[in-house]
């Protein structure tokens, strides 16, 4: 089969690898120009360890939220209702830990459950009985935002058992010694996951080579790997500098590189894009539609769940005002990442940009004074000059 | 009698397709001129010249009338000279009124404000002149399909009509309505209105037309004027599918083996109108390595009776036996179906068959993705090699299997559904329109593709519209009408007149087309 595919000459081929791969790499593109332009703004704070770390606790819900977005939209739907759940979901937390003092670990379990079952409530509405998702979580958005005031009785509810705290607020435990202020263990395990990525790269690279697939050429090949681990040791330098890993980013990690895996490789992620790019031709090839739009419902209600107590962690509190308009930067996140709102189309290496990109702005316009009012048009501008680019590619 | 309208030379095409070639065509005052032909002939085509809906430029040829040259550049030119199409989907707004709908666009108002007396005295006085007895308050959706004609038709009247376009008007009413509708015909020819009747019906063409032109391939092939010779049912047929054939077949060995498929006294409704019996009570059946073809006209009944087959992805209430190889299943779901063996490739490839926006590779492998998935996950070079596999058997011509599908021509993108299909490795295969919309050299290649599948013993079912077709690929040719099969021919005795005769003897001894209306299916 390599015999025929018609090879270009080489200038030819790279200008077309670069073509075709500045869709991808854009949004990241704009990622490091935003989080060089607020560090050049903000005299050098934006990268400082203790703000980055301060920056990965303060999005880890919303990445967190985002992954089960992006899935939700991929299959053409959307929830409005995830930062009520999230908010009723740290409340149900509170109930249970501070006032009936159940432990932490049945609390945790009992709290993704509700979630699921509301994931679960709502994706049955919108699935089997073709409700218009936005109005299924149109309506649970006020429903558990109610609820979530009906549970806490209108009080913040607090505090946490500290060791539910570390969920949030937590570090990774130091193993080695501590070298002045470097967290070695972190730096470790950072410098393990550098070498893991490029090790599996280049893994993948000869295994698409050795069966005669048309590879990357070997410079630009290089020259990502490089840039990659340096990227993930000079990231993981600045956490180490300041407490080590937050345990919070180490379940994000987890995460991202779990969805990441299911969206690509696995036949469930497969079918759902099918489903979102064309549901009819979807259901004729076999795949339950219906079955895959309830899961992904039942999925995000599950990471509501988790982002709501990761929340509620960080806060030490369960308030009533917990979540309220998070689903705006979820989504705002899955669409600025280049996920299409036709269904279909989204990554969730994107969406996790997205978020990224929403957080940079959100920590570097506070830090540079710019007041609540001005961040919010900003917010807005940047997610509609996103998607008009997004469109803009899309139509060349 | 000066013509009031002229027609010269019309000729358009698509993108190398030759849709009409030199078409004349005139109507007089105060005639009914109908136009028959079969599916893709170009009456449609014609009409939209004629309407403006393909403006002037887009086409070649004259359009003259009232003596003079018209040169229309979209439908508001011709509705403004009184030239109203009705199509055979009804434009109305089912939760409007019938007033609200007639009067939709330029509402009799004063400073701006709907004058309501106006509206319903003036609707009214159209519903008497269409013999329509309604209130003009009901909603559309109220009415039933017949009903509804009469309301476009009374819609076309107030906007002072002097040619009227009708495109199959009576393929969805019942004998009395259809009777109803051509009197109301009869009685605008008394006032002077012209009017231009597409239709599939000869009956009621030879009863109302005061001429018949016959169009094939988009030419003129004959006229006939009614009042000067008598009006012959099998001039017109042979006329309508007597065509040079201009394509080939490729030739094959016949070698047909056992029953492979047998679906007996199969019964489906429709599922909106749950009342109403669309497929009643067929029997069919496919050997291994024969290649079987369904005809029919568009709403036959054709495509819904393989969707419900196909799992019952179509029709509510679904009964009757489906044996595979002798043995009695059933097909619950689609999944199910493909499992049991069974594979339709849907007509409509773009909106049912392909994901557009999905690579060649993602789409050929989408129906059978646990073969490369062992644990559920993809393992990608075996997808691709797959996918790759079938790029060269089925000559898909694309830059490689990454293509986004949307990107390739129609004739390589049917190649793609039957790559996803023969990967599923069915024993029965069911063809909808499979040529439809692809040009000459990809279609002798999809015919090819039947040829190899029923040689590899597999049993074939080529659904088409194609008359020439089916009796160029098939060794059987069932005719089905209304949802039943109505004849049935051996390969080497079967022509197009006979065919067409066979469905035009049961449009008239039958009269209640009634599965007519389905004819852009939804699953």
């Amino acid at each position: 089969m390599t015999d025929k595919t018609v090879s270009l000459p080489e200038e030819r081929r790279h200008g077309n690898f670069i073509k075709n791969n500045l869709r991808n790499y854009g949004m990241l593109m704009s990622l490091v120009a935003i989080m060089l332009f607020f560090q050049v703004m903000t005299g050098g704070t934006l990268l400082q360890p203790l703000n980055l770390t301060n920056l990965v606790l303060q999005n880890s819900y919303i990445v967190i939220m985002a992954l089960g977005m992006l899935l939700v939209i991929v299959t053409g739907h959307i929830d409005l209702s995830v930062g009520s759940v999230a908010g009723f979901v740290g409340a149900v937390a509170a109930l249970l830990m501070v006032t009936y003092k159940v432990d932490y670990t049945l609390a945790f379990i009992i709290c993704l459950a509700v979630g699921a079952a509301i994931g679960a409530a709502q994706g049955y509405w919108v699935a089997y009985f073709k409700i218009p998702s936005f109005i299924v979580t149109l309506a649970g958005m006020l429903v558990f935002k109610g609820l979530a005031l009906a549970v806490l009785q209108g009080q913040s509810l607090g505090p946490f058992p500290p060791t539910f705290q570390k969920l949030s607020s937590g570090f990774i435990p130091e193993l080695l010694p501590e070298a002045g202020t470097l967290h070695p263990t972190s730096m470790l395990i950072g410098a393990v996951l550098a070498l893991g990525l490029v090790y599996a790269g280049a893994k993948g690279r000869s295994r698409e080579q050795s069966h005669g697939i048309e590879v990357e050429p070997y410079a630009f090949f290089l020259g990502k790997s490089i840039l990659l681990a340096c990227a993930v040791l000079y990231f993981t330098y600045l956490i180490a500098s300041h407490r080590g890993l937050p345990n919070v980013l180490v379940i994000m990690t987890a995460l991202i590189a779990l969805y990441g895996f299911v969206t690509r490789r696995t036949v469930i992620g497969r079918q759902i894009y099918a489903v979102g790019g064309n549901a009819k031709a979807a259901s004729l090839s076999g795949i339950k539609t219906e079955r895959l739009t309830f899961l992904t419902f039942v999925n995000m209600g599950v990471l509501a769940a988790l982002a709501g107590l990761v929340f509620a962690a960080r806060l030490n509190t369960a308030t009533p005002k917990a979540g309220l308009g998070f689903e705006l930067d979820v989504i705002a996140a899955c669409f600025i990442g280049g996920a299409s709102a036709y269904g279909g189309v989204g990554r969730v290496g994107g969406a996790v940009v997205g978020a990224m990109i929403m957080g940079v702005m959100n920590n570097g316009m506070s830090i540079l004074g710019i007041g609540i009012d001005y961040q919010q048009v900003i917010k807005g501008l940047v997610l509609l000059g996103a998607v008009c680019i997004d469109v803009y590619n899309q139509r060349r | 009698m000066t013509a009031m309208l002229e027609m010269r030379n019309v000729s358009k095409s698509f993108s190398g397709v030759q849709a009409l070639r030199d078409v004349n065509f005139s109507v007089q005052a105060g005639q009914i001129h109908a136009l028959v032909g079969e599916n893709g002939a170009g009456k449609s085509t014609l009409m939209k010249v004629l309407s403006g809906v393909y403006p002037a430029g887009s086409y070649e040829g004259t359009i003259v009338f009232d003596g003079e040259e018209r040169r229309f550049r979209d439908i508001n030119d011709s509705e403004a000279l009184g030239i109203i199409i009705i199509h055979q989907e009804l434009a109305l707004i089912p939760l409007m009124s019938i007033a609200e709908n007639i009067f939709l666009s330029h509402p009799p108002s004063k400073f701006g404000v709907i004058d309501r007396d106006e509206v319903y005295r003036r609707t009214r006085e159209l519903l008497a002149q269409v013999g329509l007895k309604e209130s003009p308050d009901t909603l559309i959706t109220d009415l039933g399909v017949g009903k509804q004609q009469l309301v476009e038709i009374a819609k076309a009247l107030s906007k002072r009509v002097r040619m009227l376009i009708l495109d199959e008007p009576t393929a969805s009413l019942n004998e009395a309505d259809s009777a109803a509708l051509l009197e109301r015909l009869m009685a605008f020819r008394e006032q002077g209105i012209g009017s231009i009747l597409i239709s599939h019906k000869l009956n009621e063409v030879a009863k109302v037309a005061d001429h018949i032109t016959v169009l094939r391939d988009g030419r003129t092939v004959d006229s006939i004027d009614c009042h000067a010779e008598p009006i012959q049912e099998d001039r017109i047929i042979r006329s309508m599918v007597n065509r040079d054939m201009a394509h080939r077949f490729p030739e094959r060995s016949v070698k047909i083996g056992e029953p492979v498929l047998d679906v007996t006294n199969w019964s489906v409704y429709h599922p909106i109108h749950p009342e109403r019996q669309v497929i009643k009570n067929v029997n069919f059946g496919v050997r291994r390595g024969e290649v079987v073809g369904i005809a029919g006209l568009m709403g036959a009944g054709r495509t819904e009776f393989a969707m419900s087959l196909f799992g019952r992805s179509w029709g509510t209430n679904i009964s009757g036996s489906i044996a595979l190889e002798g043995r009695q299943i059933t097909l619950p779901s689609v999944a199910a179906a493909i499992d049991a063996g069974l594979a339709y490739v849907t007509e409509d490839r773009k909106q049912l068959g392909l994901i557009l926006a999905d690579d060649v590779r993602k789409n050929i492998t989408l129906a059978s993705l646990d073969q490369v998935a062992p644990n559920r996950v993809i393992d990608d070079i075996a997808e691709l090699k797959v996918a790759s596999d079938y790029r060269n058997r089925m000559r898909i011509r694309c830059s490689d299997v990454y293509q986004e599908t949307g990107q390739l021509s129609g004739g390589n993108q049917q190649k793609v559904v039957l790559s996803k299909w023969l990967m599923t490795d069915p024993k029965v295969l069911i063809l909808d329109e499979p040529t439809r919309g692809i040009d000459v050299g990809a279609k002798y290649e999809i015919y090819c593709i039947i040829n190899e599948l029923a040689e590899a013993g597999r049993g074939v079912v080529v659904i088409s519209s194609e008359m020439p077709e089916l009796l160029g690929i098939c060794d059987r040719i069932c005719v089905m009408n209304e949802g039943a099969f109505v004849g049935e021919f051996r390969g080497a005795e079967a022509t197009q007149e006979k065919i067409m005769r066979a469905i035009m003897r049961n449009e008239r001894s039958n009269g209640v087309p009634e599965a007519a209306e389905m004819g852009g299916t939804q699953p």
